[in-house]
């Protein structure tokens, strides 16, 4: 092959730039270039060059990434966080709890919103991980997919729960095991994210959603319904209306999940798979109903009377966003320290009634109550034992079945 | 490969090279020509490079990706979404075609009849630009709202029972339709058209127009001789810069369409960040990539300008 592969333009090209470079400005038109080019382009552009690439091996052996840990020395912790995750104060320059932590602790904490999205957050922090380099940052949040990925991939290290005593006292029973991560060795929830189904009263004007069913047949709300982008959760509520288990299924279930919503889709049942953007869709009412993170539902109960959600009877979905320190971070234990400070249900309460999320923290209710005593009595917030009953999460996958899931997924959604 | 080696050089006629007039200058045009070439070869050429490479590769994120010269992925790819490749180009070619209808009376308004005006039109053909393309095409979800006073008005003149019966809009919605993504499609793209138009219908001397009535050419006439023809470069320009990024846009097709409306950019979005298939996604890139060319060379053949633009 080495013959199609000169190292530098072939004549005709060399002549070609040249003449046109000193035949005045009419000679170097684009045409004459690229004509020039065409013949040469491959062969510059190199096939050695391409076969040289490849990808590596994204994974390492867990804890062959060691790392110093300069806690002692450096009273920092650098925290990565989703956008509008944490409690500000009125200014919206402080964040309350993170001033109470550096007041008890001396540690101060940066605080970054940097994660915006899973897929991108992981696209953006894998070159330094799969090349066992330092990320400039010690604690990370996750959904638990992702974590699960990045616990599986090796590329997060292990915790050690003599410095986390609040958290492996007070973290609710329902998140204590989850498939990818048992006894969370290697993480801690920060909230938990539910799926319901939310639906705007007007929009709806008088029919009846109940189920997941009910989005999905009822001929009343054609082209007026939507379903979340997240695989995982709109899956797993289908999964659960047709009595199946998100915990465990295998591929002939979500076959058959993806069948019936194909069915939904073919109809014109509905109108789009969406992110966050449901939301105005909802309040505006161009949704009538959807599936619905619980987080959301609360903000939007609030400003617009009309909306509100129901929790289908066959159960509820439930994920986690999950606190990680990634390899080779510089402050492991002050990011463990942080980590357990927010399970003092005290900081958690103050949490939780700034955000609105699902609380993964035990004996939170007495303490919220005394700041806001409706968050308190919220199940989206604080779930009560019936509740937590209902509430159920999907089993991790091997990446071999991610790629496929999420690739029959994916089409099923257009793309 | 050998058909690398068959081909005639491109450039065959060997001209007398004329004697550099002065030694000294000989190399001043390459020097000038370096940060850019730099530039496109960091930033265009070495990401082309790898994304080629990528696209014949197998493997899983966990085992690391190798160079097998696995082609089948292209076929893959294409067998499996060339709806949506289909789709791409009718969507992209109908906001064209609405940007050059829509565009055109305005570049021709502001060139020759907009007089104190033009600067203050063309600021407001470009103002929309101050605001992020994301906010931009949020707005139209507020515009074409279900029950706001658009729907409601092509509701009751019957517009949309027609759309939906071609397949435009669905049942009485705008939004989520095949429509609204043309729409956002050619709002975002619209000031593409209206500058490189201007600019040469601008330039167009008007005592052509006055030479022309002389010869007793009525004003079509006129247009359709003498206007039109000297403002193809800015029309072939004006439709190269639509058409191509159009093809390529996965927001608007995201924010104001449906599942049945995805274009190729949304497929090779998810294929990159969700699905994790690098392979078939840089394979897509490149069909796309190739198919626009393709189209582009053929266009511009066609409409006979190559040397105008």
């Amino acid at each position: 092959m080495e013959q199609y592969e000169p190292e530098r333009l072939t004549p005709p090209q060399a002549a070609a730039l040249r003449r046109s470079l000193r035949n005045g400005r009419a000679a170097l038109t684009r045409r004459s270039l690229l004509r020039a080019g065409a013949g040469g382009a491959l062969a510059v552009g190199g096939l050695g060059t391409l076969s040289a690439c490849g990808i590596p091996p994204a994974g390492l052996a867990r804890g062959s990434v060691s790392s110093q840990d300069h806690s002692a020395t450096e009273k920092v912790v650098n925290f990565s966080n989703w956008t509008e995750y944490i409690d500000v104060d009125d200014s919206g320059k402080h964040h309350p709890t993170l001033d109470t932590f550096r007041r008890r602790t001396g540690i101060k904490v940066n605080y970054t919103e940097d994660i915006n999205d899973n897929n991108e957050f992981f696209g953006k922090i894998k070159p330094q991980l799969a090349a066992g380099q330092d990320t400039g940052r010690d604690i990370i949040v996750l959904t638990d997919w992702l974590a699960g990925r990045l616990i599986r991939l090796g590329w997060v290290q292990k915790l050690d729960p003599s410095l986390l005593p609040h958290a492996y006292a007070n973290l609710s029973p329902q998140f204590r095991n989850p498939d990818w991560d048992p006894g969370r060795a290697y993480s801690y929830p920060w909230q938990g994210i539910s799926t319901v189904i939310a639906f705007n009263r007007k929009a709806l004007d008088g029919v009846e959603v109940k189920t997941v069913s009910d989005l999905l047949d009822n001929p009343a709300l054609k082209g007026r319904v939507g379903m979340l982008s997240e695989m995982r959760d709109t899956i797993g509520m289908i999964m659960l209306d047709m009595g199946k288990d998100p915990a465990r299924f295998g591929d002939d279930d979500f076959d058959a999940v993806l069948a019936r919503l194909q069915k939904a889709v073919d109809k014109g049942q509905i109108r789009r798979f969406t992110g966050n953007d449901y939301t105005s869709d909802l309040a505006k009412g161009d949704l009538a109903a959807c599936l619905a993170w619980a987080g959301d539902v609360v903000q939007l109960k609030s400003d617009s009377p009309d909306v509100d959600y129901v929790v289908p009877p066959s159960g509820y979905m439930t994920s986690t966003d999950n606190m990680l320190v990634p390899n080779r971070a510089r402050h492991r234990a002050n990011a463990e320290r942080l980590m357990d400070f927010y399970y003092e249900p005290q900081q958690a309460a103050e949490l939780a009634a700034y955000i609105n999320y699902v609380t993964p923290v035990d004996g939170v209710k007495p303490y919220l109550a005394r700041i806001d005593k409706d968050a308190a009595d919220n199940p989206l917030i604080v779930p009560d034992k019936a509740m937590q009953a209902k509430s159920h999460a999907f089993r991790s996958l091997s990446s071999k079945e991610e790629t496929a899931y999420e690739e029959k997924f994916s089409k099923l959604t257009g793309a | 490969m050998p058909t690398l080696t068959e081909a005639p050089p491109p450039l065959a006629p060997a001209a007398p090279e004329p004697a550099p007039a002065r030694r000294r200058g000989r190399f001043t045009p390459y020097w000038l020509l370096l940060p850019g070439l730099l530039w496109l070869v960091v930033f265009f050429a070495l990401p082309l490079v790898y994304q080629a490479s990528t696209s014949v590769q197998t493997g899983s994120l966990e085992e690391g990706y190798k160079v097998t010269w696995h082609f089948a992925t292209y076929w893959d790819a294409f067998s499996q979404y060339w709806p949506q490749f289909l789709r791409s180009v009718l969507y992209a070619a109908a906001a064209t075609v609405l940007c050059l209808v829509l565009g055109y009376p305005l570049a021709y308004l502001i060139a020759f009849r907009a007089g104190r005006w033009r600067n203050l039109i063309m600021v407001l053909v470009i103002a929309p630009f101050f605001t992020s393309f994301l906010i931009r095409t949020l707005a139209w979800k507020t515009i074409l709202a279900d029950d706001g006073p658009i729907v409601h008005a092509l509701n009751s003149l019957h517009i949309l029972a027609l759309t939906d019966f071609l397949g435009w809009t669905a049942g009485d919605r705008v939004l989520a339709t095949p429509t609204a993504v043309v729409c956002g499609l050619t709002y975002n793209f619209l000031p593409f058209m209206i500058l490189p138009l201007y600019t040469s219908l601008e330039r167009i001397d008007g005592r052509l127009h006055e030479a022309a009535g002389d010869l007793y050419a009525r004003p079509a006439t006129t247009f359709r001789k003498v206007t039109f023809p000297l403002s193809m470069p800015g029309v072939v320009s004006g439709t190269l810069l639509t058409f191509i990024p159009a093809a390529g846009d996965y927001v608007n097709s995201e924010l104001l369409g449906s599942t049945d409306t995805r274009m190729i950019g949304n497929v090779i979005q998810s294929q990159f960040l969700t699905v994790m298939d690098y392979p078939t996604a840089a394979a897509l890139s490149f069909i796309l990539m190739a198919a626009i060319l393709g189209m582009v060379t053929v266009y511009i053949r066609r409409s006979g300008t190559e040397d105008l633009v």
